[in-house]
């Protein structure tokens, strides 16, 4: 089988997109002649050319404010925003401008724009070049956040996004881009269905990014143990899939959240309460495995004990009681 | 009202009446919302335009509807001159359905996409990036933008990072920065180092003036060359437009830090009153001078009126979304 690599799949997602519609355009910082500092987007400035793909000044409120005012007169702007961490500097123009523009225009028109950001921990970037900002723009109506978890959901979902008429948010996590997965089977992946990668009966453990894979690798060895887990891709964080995780709560009654942030203001507290909401009494046991309460560590040893793992996902499975073999 | 062709306008005459009609609606429709806002009528807060008229009015004249505009959250004056509908204007601040956006946006957000205006921005700043957007989709489509904003804007972020961008990638924008001396109560040279916001386009390696924003000539005639430019693939104009307003930063300030006659030279500027004397020395005649104040007045009234009767969105069966589907 064929198989594709993680940033080989978010060229050709952007690269089809800019190929099938003209009114696509591709810029951030270094995108263009350098190919982006992760080397996710070569080849395309020479194959669009400088009025469809080009390199920017480093001003991400510019960035996103411009992107805004293309993508409501008719364009329909990518851009990057190199790191997560850097998604605090255009705050304005999503929040305030891009995700609004839909409800308080009264419908007049879209906004069809979509930011990627390298996000998440492990590779000894610091504090400020590791984080996960989809919390910070949970919370917003009218945003999209979508977080693909391999190769095929990388395309298929990018793909979705750009052709998505409101806002996206789209983050992409930096452990990631060497990943080499299969294709994805369908052109494009709905936002805002959240996939089942793995079945189980035991437990459902649901998560987003690259966490999804820390979860498949503890099903697999919670398999030997006995503990049949079904794991849970959430996809994007905005629509917030609540429905598929009470449907695997049905028949699993036990649900772990697995988050790469803090506990407090996550994603996963919300969907607990979403979920004990709707479906307590399908549930025996709910919680969450999330990041300290501190900013990313810097040194290997405190970032590697601060990072959801494979490891620390078993060890909280294995020590919380009442999960039994089926 | 007229948003044609500037290669049009080439004379005095009736060009300019129009202008000064447009001008005179928007001095009315502020007077209106500052009545309906003792009223009761208009909530929160609103900002009024009123005595900043020649800026918006001479700069959309240089304008096609084709254009875009983005505006403030003192933006009537701007979604009146690009030639959205009073009516449905005063609507949209008594929060009714008949809105331009139905009652959904209020006095600081309006937009107007049919009549070329991308938006206006309750966050000081916010114009100046969506023009430089709109900008990037003029670029191909043969239009040109001009993004509104007050002097206090130009100690934003978004100026300095806009500006930038506009020249880097020569894009067909017009800044059009009014300065009305005060960012909310505070005055310009307290927080504006060099208080030149003009110069301040020099390091930008984009051509710049100050203007005369209470001159509806003047102000037309710096626009037009900035438009006129800027669709000729000439990149980006910064125009510092001196004006001032006659109310307060909003309807909660009565202004008091402004010296009274700071207030009175300005009101002697009155732009309206320096558009009604000009044309008379040129020639215009005062009947149909009168004949469009009357004309304006009557719309005025009317459009209030229709506002008021107009009806509420009903939140039951208000069929909002959060996204496009």
């Amino acid at each position: 089988m064929s198989t594709l690599e993680f940033r080989t799949a978010i060229r050709d997602a952007i690269a089809e997109e800019l190929d099938r519609d003209p009114s696509v355009i591709f810029f951030g910082e270094d995108v263009a002649v350098a190919g982006g500092v992760f080397k996710a987007t070569p080849g395309l400035f020479e194959r669009f050319g400088p009025e469809r793909v080009f390199d920017t000044p480093i001003s991400e409120l510019a960035l996103a404010g411009m992107a805004y005012g293309a993508a409501v007169t008719g364009l329909r702007p990518v851009f990057e925003v190199m790191f997560g961490d850097f998604m605090a500097l255009p705050m304005d123009s999503l929040v305030n401008q891009a995700a609004k523009f839909w409800y308080i225009s009264n419908e007049q028109g879209t906004v069809p724009l979509v930011v990627r950001s390298a996000v998440g921990g492990g590779g000894r970037f610091g504090a400020i070049h590791s984080q996960t900002h989809g919390t910070w723009y949970q919370g917003v109506p009218g945003l999209k956040i979508v977080f693909p978890s391999s190769p095929a959901e990388a395309k298929g979902l990018l793909k979705a996004s750009i052709r998505d008429d409101n806002p996206v948010v789209f983050l992409e996590h930096k452990r990631l881009y060497s990943v080499k997965g299969p294709p994805p089977d369908q052109e494009v992946i709905p936002i805002g269905q959240a996939g089942i990668p793995r079945r189980g009966d035991d437990l459902t453990i649901v998560s987003i990014g690259k966490s999804v894979n820390d979860a498949l690798a503890a099903a697999d060895a919670l398999a030997e143990d006995g503990i049949s887990a079904e794991v849970v891709d959430l996809r994007s964080l905005r629509p917030l899939d609540v429905d598929t995780v009470l449907e695997s709560v049905s028949r699993t009654n036990r649900l772990l959240a697995v988050e790469e942030g803090p506990l407090t203001g996550g994603w996963a507290a919300g969907l607990l309460g979403a979920v004990a909401a709707r479906g307590l009494h399908d549930l025996d046991d709910a919680w969450i495995l999330a990041t300290a309460e501190t900013p990313i560590p810097y040194s290997p040893t405190l970032e590697d004990a601060f990072i959801p793992s494979t490891d620390s996902i078993l060890a909280s499975i294995r020590s919380r009681a009442g999960v039994v073999a089926s | 009202m007229a948003n044609v062709q500037s290669a049009q306008h080439t004379g005095t005459g009736t060009i300019f009446l129009d202008a000064y009609g447009r001008m005179l609606l928007i001095r009315l429709f502020e007077t209106a919302m500052h009545r309906l806002f003792l009223e009761g009528e208009v909530h929160g807060t609103t900002h009024l335009y009123a005595g900043q008229e020649a800026v918006a009015v001479g700069t959309c004249l240089a304008l096609t509807p084709d254009d875009y505009a983005t505006g403030t959250y003192r933006g009537h004056g701007h979604a009146l001159a690009k030639g959205t509908a009073p009516d449905a204007l005063i609507a949209e601040m008594l929060g009714r359905a008949s809105g331009v956006c139905g009652g959904r946006a209020g006095s600081m957000n309006v937009i107007d996409l049919e009549h070329g205006l991308v938006g206006c921005y309750g966050i000081v700043g916010g114009s100046i990036a969506a023009g430089l957007g709109a900008a990037l989709s003029a670029k191909r489509q043969g239009r040109v933008s001009v993004a509104f904003f007050g002097d206090g804007a130009a100690n934003q972020g978004y100026f300095h990072e806009c500006l930038n961008m506009a020249k880097v990638a020569m894009l067909p924008v017009v800044f059009v920065c009014e300065n009305n001396f005060y960012a909310e109560f505070t005055p310009l040279a307290a927080a504006t180092a060099g208080a030149n916001i003009a110069g301040r386009a020099q390091a930008y390696d984009i051509p710049s003036c100050v203007v005369d924003g209470n001159d509806l000539w003047a102000v037309y005639a710096a626009a037009d060359e900035a438009v006129r430019r800027a669709r000729d693939g000439g990149g980006p104009t910064l125009l510092e437009c001196q004006t001032y307003r006659h109310y307060g930063h909003s309807k909660s300030d009565p202004a008091a830090y402004r010296p009274p006659a700071e207030v009175e030279q300005w009101l002697d500027r009155d732009p309206l009153k320096l558009a009604r004397s000009r044309l008379l020395d040129e020639g215009m005649a005062q009947e149909r001078i009168v004949a469009v104040e009357a004309a304006t007045g009557a719309l005025m009234e009317e459009a209030v009126q229709n506002a008021r009767d107009a009806s509420y969105p009903d939140p039951v069966t208000d069929a909002a979304t959060e996204f496009r589907g």
